[in-house]
């Protein structure tokens, strides 16, 4: 690089390590050199974490966050903002879209072990991110302040009431008032475009950076930093550009496909994504004839109705999602990838996530008995999954994972 | 080199800490304050009252009171004698597991004979239960004799708002503070006088 544009670039970089960062990770950062579909996912989470942030922005500016103003700002903005209803459609099939890509890319890591030494603290801050990305979600379909919204957070925020003790002050608290009001509200949107948003842009930066320290996994569960070439750069490995990117980038355009069919002609998903009763404004005094989350709380919401006990269902919900963290300490298999593991661990895994979709479904639709035996069942595979994992994955023989990629 | 003795330079270090950390409880006050009701939520939520000498005989209304339904039941001579055939469904039938404000009163748990006043808010995750009188039998329960039943998660409560066993909801509905005036309800203060 010579003349201006490289004296300045060489001013910049000898003050700040922009050639040698991007290089380290993004150039020229080695990535396993087979990987399937199931690596897109991560890509397509950080671009539907950008969309969330750029949509979000615009929907501030007309968003209005008093008890009186917000259903009908919603309403303004899908009416009298000019592509208002654009924005905002992205927006929440952003959130959904988010989750759909989250569990994929979770289940990826249960699929191919992308959770084993030494990729724990990836898998931790992953699970962290999920957890910050539920409450994002929630503090977010409360803004609109429509019937859902509010029953919706009626039922969460009384959740803190079966706490022994501290419960109804603490919910009290949360609400700073005797209903779900206007002051709940503003809380709520403070959190959501603030305080979380930093907390997940924070985490997110953390699952990448060891990510990077680690290197990225594959589908064989093969340790590529065992066979480096001379410049101490792995032998199955090419760099991250052009072979990702351009690859990622196909992967992009199929999501991006998806994403605008959705937004454009099934924004509500049938209800999945915005439910019918949050067209109409919220009533304290009048609960929807069905209340049910949003499809991606849903599993955990049939297994909160499937315990008879109030605190006992707080528990089970709450150790669903804490069980996730330490799934890394579980596994005690010589391999990775479920190619390689035995078959007590492909059964188990079938298992779990057939009881995890039942769960989903079983979440978003009325208690009959025996719809209520089946999420019992579920819920015992679901954590049977994770408690027995230690003793399953000891037992069974495993396959001998190959040398190289 | 010569050894450092670094107690001195511990202490030191452990004093300064623990000064330093006896500030944070101050700086979150005010942050952890700032979200409890503010005066003018707490004024909000002051007393309503409401003329019940309209209602007939089985209805209930729903009063809101803290933007909170509270049902208000005339209750029939024949619901609250069948109170007495369903006292074996119940977890809780004298209320011990809450604070009862009016309790061994009336049958209809207020301070009238005639008319209860419940919070309308399940004690399970905060729905608002239905109001059921009727004496029939019913999808959630084949002999159900009159009550409400909660839509969200199926917590089942007889004509004065008392849980049924094996449900989700662990208590009674709460009665809220209240008092009659002739035929002038107020829902939020006691009047003085249990």
């Amino acid at each position: 690089m010579n003349g201006v544009v490289g004296k300045m670039f060489g001013w910049f970089n000898s003050r700040l390590p922009i050639a040698n960062t991007f290089e380290r990770h993004l150039s020229k950062h080695p990535v396993p050199s087979k990987v399937n579909f199931w690596y897109l996912f991560g890509a397509l989470a950080s671009v539907v974490l950008i969309i969330q942030i750029i949509s979000g922005i615009w929907l501030i500016m007309p968003y209005s966050n008093t008890e009186e103003q917000a259903f009908s700002s919603i309403e303004y903005i899908m009416r009298d903002v000019d592509y208002g209803w654009v924005i905002r459609y992205m927006h929440t099939t952003g959130a959904s879209m988010f989750f759909a890509v989250v569990y994929l890319h979770m289940f990826r890591g249960l699929l191919y072990g992308s959770y084993q030494k030494p990729k724990e603290l990836v898998w931790v801050f992953g699970c962290a991110i999920y957890l910050a990305m539920m409450a994002e979600g929630f503090l977010g379909y409360v803004l609109p302040y429509g019937q859902m919204s509010y029953w919706g957070a009626q039922v969460i925020i009384s959740l803190f009431g079966a706490i022994p003790y501290i419960g109804e002050s603490l919910e009290l608290w949360v609400r700073g008032d005797y209903y779900i009001s206007g002051i709940t509200v503003s809380r709520f949107f403070a959190l959501h475009v603030v305080a979380l948003p930093l907390v997940l842009i924070a985490l997110v930066f953390l699952h990448l950076v060891a990510l990077h320290e680690v290197g990225a996994g594959n589908p064989e569960g093969v340790d590529i930093e065992e066979h480096l070439d001379e410049d101490g750069v792995p032998l199955d490995s090419v760099p991250f550009f052009p072979y990702k990117v351009l690859n990622a980038l196909v992967g992009i355009g199929v999501f991006m496909t998806v994403f605008a069919i959705i937004m454009f002609f099934f924004p509500e998903g049938g209800g999945y994504f915005i439910e019918m009763a949050n067209f109409e404004k919220a009533n304290p005094l009048v609960t929807p004839e069905h209340i049910a989350p949003v499809w991606y709380y849903s599993p955990y919401y049939a297994m909160l109705r499937a315990v008879p006990d109030k605190l006992g269902g707080l528990i089970v919900m709450g150790s669903a999602v804490a069980i996730l963290f330490v799934v890394p300490w579980l596994d005690n298999s010589k391999a990775a990838s479920i190619r390689y593991k035995g078959v007590y661990s492909k059964v188990a895994l079938a298992l779990f996530g057939i009881s995890f979709l039942t769960l989903g479904y079983l979440g978003t639709v009325g208690v009959t008995e025996v719809r209520k035996t089946m999420s019992i069942i579920c819920t015992f595979i679901y954590f049977a999954f994770f408690i027995l994992m230690p003793i399953y994955t000891k037992l069974e023989k495993t396959k001998k994972v190959p040398d190289r990629l | 080199m010569q050894e450092k003795d670094n107690t001195r330079r511990k202490v030191l270090i452990g004093l300064t800490s623990a000064v330093g950390l006896s500030g944070v409880p101050f700086v979150a006050t005010p942050f952890i304050a700032a979200w409890n009701p503010s005066a003018r939520a707490k004024a909000a939520g002051a007393s309503v009252k409401i003329d019940v000498s309209k209602m007939q005989y089985g209805q209930q209304i729903q009063v809101a009171w803290r933007k909170q339904p509270v049902f208000v039941i005339r209750q029939t001579k024949e619901s609250l004698a069948g109170l007495e055939q369903t006292l074996s469904k119940l977890s809780d039938p004298n209320s011990e597991a809450i604070d009862e404000p009016y309790r061994g009163l009336n049958a209809t748990r207020s301070k009238s004979s005639e008319y209860s006043v419940i919070a309308g808010v399940c004690t399970h995750l905060g729905c608002s239960p239905k109001y059921h009188p009727e004496v029939e039998p019913k999808p959630w329960d084949a002999s159900w004799s009159g009550g409400f039943f909660c839509p969200c998660h199926g917590s089942m409560f007889d004509m004065v708002g008392r849980v049924f066993k094996g449900v989700p909801a662990p208590t009674n509905l709460p009665v809220p503070p209240h008092f009659f005036d002739g035929s002038i309800l107020t829902i939020g203060e006691d009047g003085g006088v249990a």
